[in-house]
């Protein structure tokens, strides 16, 4: 069963179209929304909002590039596996920006607070080893790269859905209250991982027989 | 060289910029959408995206003299910041959230009631608790147990001068407040996806002698104008060397009682909020520290700056109520 009938193609040109609209939309959203925040347009507490909005940012980016091959399969629309590498670099992105802006505006460079909050804090902790492992999986998406790592380049990046779940337990576990958007997002991410783990569990059975 | 323009006015940006354009602004934000699916959820709790703004509430003007001496002279926080980012879970639990549903937040009629152990109970009406007490303008510090912290110029009278007009009996130890419940009004306790799932009503206490202490208020308004629903209006209290989530808003009542009454974030996560909830900056919240906080003021991103956070937020004056107690144990 599939939703198109005939698969989803791109052109060279609608490919590259495509991917300078999503560079504007995804860049532009975050230099505007750091403008207005210099500017004091970002309501009382210009660092908590910037803050929430690369977190939440690097979050929204992260299940829409999990999305990609599931898209890709069952549309089926090839075209848009070509989309996953850039909008993964994106996450990584913004989950960096989210980290600097912590540092540089909620903790303002005090290094001494910024070491003793990542190690002792476990919420900061867990987002913390969610970045590291973003950036092991940014830094090894060059082609050239992933040549060179062969089949060990699959399962690290499958460390995905580990970054995935410590960025879901960070999200929770920074709020005051339990019932709150993170419920969201856990029923969104066990939506997106539900199948995978169905597939990861045949295809382990296929192996051993 | 060309002549360097130089205009004839100079004006602050807080001398431009609006209360509603500083509102609308924030919710043109929220409605780009990326503010992520909790957004979408909070929304849901207020009128939504494509209707129009409901009328503000109307703050009247008050009449008051202002105290200099238990004033700080930091620069205050700007009104609208101080309206427009509350932590007022009855109205949802983001900041912009009480800002947003409390508008039409009905404060007349009212009743507060002061009871339990007292010679004489009695009930306060909306009137009574603008006019039954002279007013005075205080410049406390608010220091939230999140670690920020804001400079607001209070309008109203000391706790004490409520509490000796009902007669205290002697047995009376502690003094236990109750905010307003009614579902019909505030959403978060109609559902608790909006409330935080927190328990209602919220309910504060003080001891006895902490309620009496001068520097404790209760509050009927803010920069000389009665109090915004999502301040906290009528009535609520301020105690400025604790933090934030003690002073409790739209309170009903306000009883004397012998025992340590139950509080709201204490029963919710005890090992994260104590009964005494004094700010100290060597006490750290499990999961944060509360050595320095982030003061908001006016400016934006860079002009939000991290102070050293002050034993008592710097009322030191409250120390000797605590002499002799572990201030780490009880927190």
């Amino acid at each position: 069963m599939t939703l198109l009938s005939k698969p989803l193609k791109l052109s060279l040109w609608q490919l590259r179209g495509v991917k300078v609209a999503l560079h504007g939309v995804i860049l532009a959203w975050l230099l505007v929304t750091f403008y207005a925040g210099i500017n004091d347009n970002l309501g009382a507490d210009p660092v908590k909002a910037l803050i929430h909005f690369t977190g939440i940012g690097a979050l929204n980016l992260l299940l829409l590039t999990l999305l990609i091959s599931p898209a890709a399969r069952y549309l089926p629309a090839p075209a848009l596996m070509r989309l996953r590498r850039m909008l993964g670099v994106y996450v990584f992105v913004y989950a960096f920006v989210h980290l600097l802006t912590y540092i540089s505006f909620e903790l303002q460079f005090d290094w001494s607070l910024v070491v003793s909050e990542i190690i002792k804090r476990p919420y900061i902790t867990v987002g913390m080893a969610a970045l590291l492992l973003l950036l092991a999986l940014t830094m090894t998406s060059p082609n050239r790269v992933r040549q060179q790592l062969g089949k060990r380049w699959q399962s690290l990046h499958n460390t995905v859905y580990i970054a995935l779940l410590l960025a879901l337990l960070h999200f929770s576990w920074s709020r005051k209250t339990g019932l709150q958007e993170p419920l969201i997002y856990w029923g969104l991410a066990l939506i997106i991982l539900l199948p995978r783990l169905q597939n990861f569990r045949t295809r382990r059975g296929k192996r051993k027989n | 060289m060309t002549k360097q323009f130089k205009p004839s006015q100079t004006f602050k940006s807080s001398d431009i910029t609006d209360e509603s354009v500083f509102a609308a602004r924030r919710s043109l934000l929220k409605s780009m959408g990326f503010l992520g699916a909790g957004a979408l959820l909070s929304n849901s709790a207020s009128a939504g995206w494509f209707s129009k703004d409901k009328p503000a509430f109307t703050a009247k003007t008050l009449e008051f003299t202002r105290n200099d001496t238990l004033s700080t002279d930091e620069s205050m926080t700007p009104y609208a910041k101080v309206t427009s980012y509350n932590n007022f879970y009855e109205f949802g639990t983001g900041k912009d959230d009480p800002v947003e549903n409390a508008q039409s937040f009905k404060v007349d009629p009212w009743s507060l009631k002061i009871d339990g152990m007292v010679r004489k109970p009695i009930t306060l009406s909306y009137d009574d608790i603008l006019q039954r007490f002279a007013l005075e303008e205080r410049v406390y510090r608010l220091r939230c147990v999140e670690a920020w912290s804001m400079v607001i110029p209070w309008l109203g009278f000391e706790l004490n001068k409520l509490i000796s007009f009902a007669e205290p009996l002697g047995s009376a130890k502690y003094v236990a407040f109750k905010t307003l419940f009614d579902p019909k009004q505030m959403p978060g306790q109609r559902n608790p996806f909006i409330g935080g799932g927190i328990e209602y009503p919220y309910v504060e206490g003080l001891r006895l002698d902490e309620a009496m202490h001068p520097l404790t208020l209760m509050s009927v308004g803010v920069y000389g104008k009665t109090l915004p629903p999502q301040n906290g209006a009528p009535i609520r209290l301020v105690v400025p060397w604790k933090y934030g989530f003690k002073s409790i808003k739209s309170v009903v009542s306000i009883t004397l009682t012998d025992r340590e009454p139950p509080t709201t974030w204490n029963r919710l996560a005890a090992h994260e909020y104590g009964f005494y909830a004094n700010v100290n900056p060597d006490v750290a919240h499990p999961r944060w520290s509360q050595a320095s906080e982030r003061r908001i003021t006016e400016g934006g991103l860079f002009s939000q700056n991290r102070i050293a956070t002050e034993k008592f937020n710097g009322y030191h004056e409250v120390a000797p109520l605590y002499t002799n107690m572990d201030l780490t144990r009880y927190y």
